[in-house]
């Protein structure tokens, strides 16, 4: 049996590999489907990584390298797809070697994040070659160095969307429109107005795709703008952001998953509803940046210590957290009593001012005013003890 | 035969159009000893009305009794459980239940049993606590429903092309980009002018020619059927949502169309559909967002749990429709013409039962065909859930395709003699790279490497270069 198996090497699950080293942790294996470790950073090809968890800043796929020579004596398992989930750390994998069954006292799942395609989306039209994501079109670009179209339309205004950008311009690519459906942009970052300004895109908001054309290929687009219908020839449409967590595997297995955030719920000691799983990245929720989620993968290694030498709290000391108002989603889901201050993490829907606040049998434990972006983190901190013995906690914004 | 084989430009019989029918009935003429060629329009084959379908296989209980459409789908049902083992495809026998939802449904159950042993089909009367035991996930206000356990889920993709592959290994001709524009017929051989400036000479055509059926008629006479394709389009939900339903959920039919159908597919996805809407349009088969969000809906009513699952693609596919409701079958000693049009729903099912309807006329018309020795069996790669898949194998390749499993070596067999795939629809529906919830985020680069140029509308490598940054 090992001590630890973390499926996914990207950065959740690379820098947990690396802390449990550090703390003297052997044989611990980490397990990923792709052919090289490294994560979605590795398609990513301009820079804009590392600030948070190195200090310095580097492209996408110079950070996945410092990620895999940081975790280096590790032993990192490429084209290694975990199949299913069963309860009490075991899971069945398919290695290049041949199907087997692997048993860990602690297994971490971080295997992240994907973006909402096409189809997910319900957009009507043709289905030809050229409707695309942002994490396949940096991969061909960077990656594949290939030129899928020369004149697309981004959809979607978050940060990734303007990463796009980015790509495109790469490649030589010319990105006719962005284009949202909402009133203003949903990214709300230097970095993103700066490459509005740089970059010479036009924002077209309030605007929606109404339809694809085009056989083998995309020709063009229907759009509606302040309700004007107009088509916009084009040979491609990169479908970007509403990422959702990749937790296909958890869905499949015993684990609770959050209906909100999409991705197994967890306790405040990052503990799946099987306490044997813990799961930390960006497979909790749609989405946070590499340095967020290296973070998520480091705090998780310590509770997964901390759990090998049995001094992790009892799973049912806990208040169960529910959603209400404008926000989003919640996590931890689940808010332990013995672990000092808690801080939940939360979003909002959509654009909002208000209070935050967390109340549990009518009484109110902890509040903050917050001006809330659908792109913003917000996070209230509560003292564990005063949750004692309370079942049932509810966060909300109003 | 051997004598004819010296006229090497001469076939005994061309089929037209490569579709589910076309390749049943390819295979049949081929296996029965007749020098046979397939003359399909488009780059790749199955890329009409059978890449679109719901990939069921019927046992016909439902079929008006005393049709050609009742015979071929009970004889292709049997003709499918027969052969499936020896070409390596999938036959899941789910069973469907027929669900009554109001007391005006639940009236109808009756006659639908009757037809149902009228045609041949085992089908009995199940209660609504019946109907819940089997379908927890059902919503709760069934009234009552019929249970057919014959009806199974099939891979819609695999079963034409083993045909095709078969008929191709035993001796068949197969054309691609070979639209027949026109043909004329002189002395007891038709000339068939293909769009690529070939020409094909056969002593008997058959048509199957699908969405385009009345258009292709009209080189042999004026079509009696016109075509007016039906459109259905599909919504997928993810593998985590295919436990909610275990058999096959129907609805009470109408004259007009079957209804919306939730079904397992072979694939461990979960399908809801089809629409059924008219159209022109013969080639382009869009998705309509208000459809979609329809279906998602019929979804999440018959199974109120599906609101916890994403939906992974969406489809849509036109039914070759004419002004009548059963097969146009019809052979013209005269013209040397066997028409099959009009296959509109139940192709996948009837196929090979057609393509033995179709040879029978044929010999009762144009002579007894000479039955080969022997017969190649060529198993195809299985795609489905429930039978070994290549990614399981020891020392397999990469997985590319994440969502469904696909290996490299899979996609790079595609590639290869004697069929190799030509369009990313064609690669798609052969491996089923690309065909799950990421649609394409995680593999589409590694896809495009591993085609490197194969497929036109796949991106090359070196494109971008540095000096483009």
């Amino acid at each position: 049996m090992r001590p630890v198996v973390i499926i996914g090497a990207g950065p959740a699950g690379l820098t947990a590999a690396r802390v449990l080293r550090d703390n003297g942790i052997r044989d611990v294996l980490v397990l990923e489907r792709a052919a090289a470790g490294g994560g979605l950073p590795r398609h990513c090809g301009h820079p804009g990584f590392g600030l948070f968890d190195f200090r310095r800043v580097w492209t996408g796929p110079a950070y996945a390298q410092r990620l895999i020579e940081a975790a280096r004596g590790v032993e990192i398992m490429a084209n290694a797809t975990v199949t299913r989930i069963k309860p009490k750390g075991r899971i069945e994998i398919a290695a290049q070697a041949g199907l087997g069954t692997i048993e860990a006292r602690a297994i971490l799942i971080a295997t992240g994040i994907r973006e909402a395609p096409r189809s997910a989306r319900l957009v009507s039209g043709a289905r030809p070659w050229g409707v695309t994501t942002t994490g396949a079109f940096q991969d061909m670009v960077y990656v594949g160095a290939m030129r899928p179209f020369s004149r697309p339309i981004i959809v979607g205004t978050e940060l990734v969307s303007f990463s796009a950008i980015l790509t495109a311009r790469h490649a030589g690519i010319h990105v006719l429109a962005m284009i949202e459906e909402g009133d203003r942009i949903v990214a709300r970052r230097p970095l993103d107005l700066a490459s509005r300004a740089l970059l010479g895109v036009p924002i077209l908001t309030r605007t929606r795709l109404l339809r694809i054309n085009g056989l083998d290929r995309v020709e063009s687009v229907e759009i509606e703008r302040d309700g004007a219908r107009s088509m916009l020839a084009c040979d491609g449409v990169i479908f970007t952001g509403q990422f959702r967590p990749e937790a296909a595997l958890v869905e499949a297995s015993p684990l609770t998953v959050d209906e909100r955030t999409g991705g197994p719920a967890i306790d405040s000691a990052w503990r799946c509803s099987d306490p044997h799983y813990f799961a930390a990245g960006n497979v909790l929720r749609p989405v946070e940046h590499s340095g967020w989620v290296a973070r998520e993968g480091k705090s998780a290694a310590h509770a997964i210590l901390k759990a090998l030498d049995g001094g992790l709290e009892d799973i049912d000391s806990a208040t169960t957290l529910s959603v209400e108002g404008a926000l989003r989603y919640a996590y931890p889901q689940r808010l332990l009593w013995d672990r000092g201050g808690i801080t939940i993490f939360s979003r909002a829907a959509r654009a909002h001012r208000g209070v935050l606040r967390l109340t549990a049998a009518g009484e109110t434990l902890a509040m903050r005013r917050v001006s809330a972006l659908p792109e913003r983190r917000l996070s209230l901190t509560v003292p564990g003890e005063r949750l004692r013995g309370k079942r049932d906690a509810v966060i909300r914004l109003d | 035969m051997t004598e004819r084989s010296s006229h090497s430009q001469i076939f005994d019989v061309a089929v037209i159009g490569a579709g589910v029918v076309g390749c049943a009935v390819f295979r049949e003429f081929v296996l029965a000893g007749a020098r046979t060629i397939i003359l399909e329009r488009d780059a790749d084959f199955l890329n009409g009305a059978s890449k679109g379908n719901s990939g069921l296989l019927h046992t016909g209980f439902d079929a008006q009794p005393g049709t050609l459409e009742a015979k071929c789908v009970s004889d292709g049902y049997r003709a499918y459980c027969e052969i499936h083992e020896r070409l390596n495809l999938p036959l899941r026998k789910t069973g469907a239940i027929v669900i009554a939802w109001t007391d005006d449904e639940a009236g109808n159950l009756l006659a639908i049993v009757e037809r149902a042993r009228a045609n041949g089909a085992e089908a009995r009367p199940v209660s609504a606590a019946e109907i819940r035991s089997e379908v927890p996930a059902l919503n709760d206000s069934a009234k009552a429903g019929v249970r057919v356990p014959g009806e199974s889920v099939i891979d819609p993709w695999s079963a034409p092309l083993a045909y095709l592959l078969q008929g191709i290994a035993n001796g068949g001709a197969a054309w691609r980009e070979a639209e027949v524009a026109e043909g004329r017929l002189c002395e007891a051989i038709w000339s068939l002018k293909t769009g690529a400036g070939r020409t094909v000479k056969a002593s008997v055509v058959i048509n199957c020619a699908g969405n385009y059926g009345d258009l292709v008629e009209a080189i042999a006479r004026p079509s009696p059927f016109r075509i007016r394709p039906r459109k259905g389009q599909f919504v997928v939900f993810d593998k985590s949502a295919a436990a909610l339903a275990g058999p096959i959920l129907l609805p009470v039919p109408n004259e007009r169309t079957k209804g919306v159908v939730v079904s397992q597919t072979a694939f461990g996805n979960l399908i809801v559909g089809p629409t059924a809407e008219d159209q022109d349009e013969r080639r382009l088969a869009t998705v309509e967002d208000s459809a979609l969000a329809a279906l998602v809906a019929e979804g999440r009513r018959i199974l109120p749990a599906l609101a916890r699952h994403g939906v992974t693609a969406v489809y849509a596919g036109l039914r070759p429709a004419t002004q009548f409701k059963d097969y146009q079958i019809e052979a013209l000693q005269k013209e040397r013409w066997i028409s099959v049009g009009g296959i509109r729903s139940t192709g996948l099912t009837g196929c090979l039962g057609i393509a033995r309807h179709v040879r029978e006329l044929y010999e009762e018309r144009f002579g007894e065909l000479p039955r080969p020795r022997s017969v190649k069996w060529t198993p195809v790669p299985n795609l489905a859930e429930d039978r070994p898949r290549a990614y399981q194998q020891n020392n397999r390749s990469e997985i590319v395709c994440h969502c469904e499993l696909v290996t490299a070596a899979e996609i790079e067999a595609a590639f290869e003699d004697p069929l190799p795939v030509a369009t990313l629809g064609g690669l798609r529906r052969r491996t089923r790279c690309m065909m799950g919830r990421c649609q394409g985020f995680y593999c589409t680069r590694r896809i495009a490497e591993i085609a490197a140029g194969r497929i036109r509308e796949l991106p090359q490598a070196a494109a971008v270069s540095r000096k483009d940054a």
